[in-house]
């Protein structure tokens, strides 16, 4: 496992994905900008604060696992693992080329990815699997996985979630990237995924609320797992779609939209003055 | 032939006796213990049965991920639920992430009879087969279901095992040879050969007794792989007799008899051909053995199946038809 960061290294680190994930969307010509963007600093402190896994023990039968269930928002993933060290981040100039292994969705052929994902609805119940395999083999891994909040609208979340909590999967935790947006609009106004946390309590897991896009809180949640014990957990992460770069925040046109060459150079400025900002501020906090 | 029991109890057994020596082996259940004849391995290994209710998108799903942290999973719910509901977790979660899961489809075809369509699986081969990397077995006999269980517990690949739910005949001596791939040939014949799959078997073997008995040599091979098919067994069988039968409990599109025939016709092979199985309409009311009388899978209506195709004229002007 990697030395445990500081909050203020991980806050660097995120300007830092935020960048290359806009540049690897930009120069493949597609990707999930803005549900990558919101999701970015929930993997970088899964990645470098919280799960024991890293290329080295990634075949270790009690490493920690990692299920991307929102696939599309595979570009903030696929830099993280680089930045990981599972591959150099030069192999992500190939994202979505032909041939190339970097699908536009996780895929177990690059090398960090768990499960094959992107239909959605599916990871949950993926990582009840690997959660009461843990239980059953006395082994004291944990599996975390990442769910969208518009994904909630499949039903296999709710059959996953009852399996969850008859098991006892208190090894699992379930994050919900909860930007209230997805293709269409406000995920409200498309049907009636309302009173989360409300829900997510009947269903028999510890429920904690926390700003998604802010690494001490994300920290600080993470560190009080796990919640109860005999129940799975579960993170409602308040997060903005299109985290980190003004025009894109909150906007449902940005769901996969590829940014223009002027948009592309005004968000490298925002980031660029995010950094600068976060070096003077060094590690004051 | 000597009466045997149900594949489905066989399979109960099989796998109970092979999880009491391995704890990996696991079982999971969507409600559905009772039908898979599951009460005594619940019994006698209650850590070894995961019951997910009736979910069964969950089913496959929790599968997976208990298979890809190195357990030995079946997956086992009615093939009609199973393989329509839980279908996306097939293709993504087994197949596709590579998780070697045995899926287990009981009561298939129309094994629930006058149950009705809801609960019958006339689509499961078609749409597994168009799905990569999952293997496809439909044991016929006792025997088969035996072999294919005690094989799949290590099997590196998706699995998805089917059968019903009626006694069969032996059809095969104790020593006989089973692998995943190998067609079992049960008889040898000149003038036609029946490739059937699962519970057709059977009958095809009895008609090909009733075929000899009017002096007609009728060939048997039982087609207990779907995917990969023996191609070879195919075409020798092509190359040997003169009329192909297929029979299956399936509809017949996209089961054993488009996929034989594409491989005949892609090898410049046209025997006299016909493909048995249930018709594209909805199915007749009744119990598994009425629906197969009613569509011409008994001994008799395949053995004057083979009759026309060998003898009648009419046959033949079919095929003149086409060609106007």
């Amino acid at each position: 496992m990697n030395q445990p960061k500081t909050i203020h290294e991980l806050e660097q680190k995120s300007i830092q994905y935020r960048r290359k994930t806009l540049q690897i969307i930009k120069q493949a010509k597609a990707g999930h900008t803005g549900g990558s963007l919101s999701a970015v600093d929930i993997l970088n402190v899964l990645y470098n604060r919280v799960m024991n896994v890293s290329p080295e023990n990634f075949h270790d039968p009690d490493r920690d696992r990692f299920v991307q269930s929102k696939g599309h928002s595979v570009e903030a993933l696929y830099v993280v693992l680089a930045d990981q060290g599972f591959y150099p981040m030069a192999a992500l100039d190939t994202l979505n080329q032909y041939q190339s292994h970097f699908i536009g969705h996780p895929t177990r052929k690059v090398n960090g990815v768990e499960q094959n994902t992107g239909a959605l609805g599916h990871g949950l119940s993926l990582a009840v699997g690997m959660a009461l395999a843990a239980k059953k083999d006395g082994r004291s891994y944990r599996v975390f996985t990442l769910l969208g909040d518009g994904e909630l609208e499949e039903g296999s979340n709710w059959e996953a979630s009852m399996s969850a909590a008859h098991y006892g999967l208190d090894n699992l935790t379930v994050i919900i990237d909860y930007n209230t947006l997805q293709i269409t609009g406000p995920i409200e106004s498309v049907t009636g995924i309302t009173r989360l946390p409300e829900k997510f309590a009947a269903f028999g897991y510890a429920v904690r609320q926390v700003d998604g896009n802010s690494i001490p809180a994300l920290t600080a949640v993470f560190d009080q797992l796990p919640f109860a014990p005999g129940q799975p957990n579960l993170i409602l992460a308040h997060t903005v779609k299109g985290k980190g770069v003004s025009f894109i925040e909150n906007q449902v046109g940005w769901h996969h939209r590829v940014p223009t060459d002027a948009e592309f150079a005004a968000a490298l400025l925002e980031l660029d003055e995010a950094e600068q900002a976060w070096e003077r501020s060094n590690g004051s906090r | 032939m000597e009466a045997g029991k149900a594949n489905l109890e066989v399979f109960a057994a099989t796998l109970l006796r092979l999880a009491q020596a391995d704890r990996d082996i696991l079982v999971v259940t969507s409600d559905s213990r009772g039908s898979g004849k599951l009460g005594p391995f619940a019994q006698a290994l209650p850590q070894q049965i995961v019951e997910i209710g009736i979910a069964e998108q969950n089913l496959v799903g929790v599968s997976a991920g208990l298979a890809s942290a190195g357990k030995k999973v079946f997956a086992v719910s009615p093939a009609c639920f199973l393989t329509a509901r839980g279908l996306e977790q097939i293709k993504n979660d087994v197949a596709y992430s590579d998780n070697p899961v045995k899926v287990v489809g009981i009561s298939a075809g129309v094994s629930y009879g006058a149950l009705g369509s809801t609960h019958h699986s006339l689509h499961d081969l078609a749409a597994l087969q168009a799905i990569n990397n999952i293997d496809i077995v439909v044991p016929a006999d006792n025997f088969e279901t035996r072999a294919v269980i005690e094989t799949a517990v290590s099997y590196p690949r998706p699995l998805y095992i089917r059968f019903g739910k009626a006694a069969m005949p032996h059809l095969h001596a104790p020593d006989a040879h089973f692998a995943i791939g190998k067609a079992i040939t049960l008889m040898e014949g000149s003038d036609v050969t029946f490739i059937a799959i699962g519970e057709t078997v059977a009958r095809a073997a009895q008609a090909a007794h009733l075929l000899a008995a009017q002096g007609i040599a009728a060939g048997v091979i039982s087609m207990h792989t779907l995917k990969p098919l023996d191609a070879t067994a195919v075409l020798r069988a092509a190359a040997s007799s003169q009329a192909i039968i297929t029979v299956e409990e399936h509809s017949v599109y996209g089961g054993l008899g488009s996929t034989v025939a594409a491989l005949l016709l892609q090898n410049r092979l046209n025997p006299a051909f016909k493909i048995v199985g249930i018709p594209d309409e909805y199915t007749v009311t009744g119990s598994q053995s009425e629906i197969f009388a009613h569509y011409g899978i008994t001994p008799a209506a395949l053995a004057a199946t083979a009759q026309s195709l060998l003898f009648d004229p009419q046959m033949s002007q079919i095929h003149a038809d086409f060609l106007d």
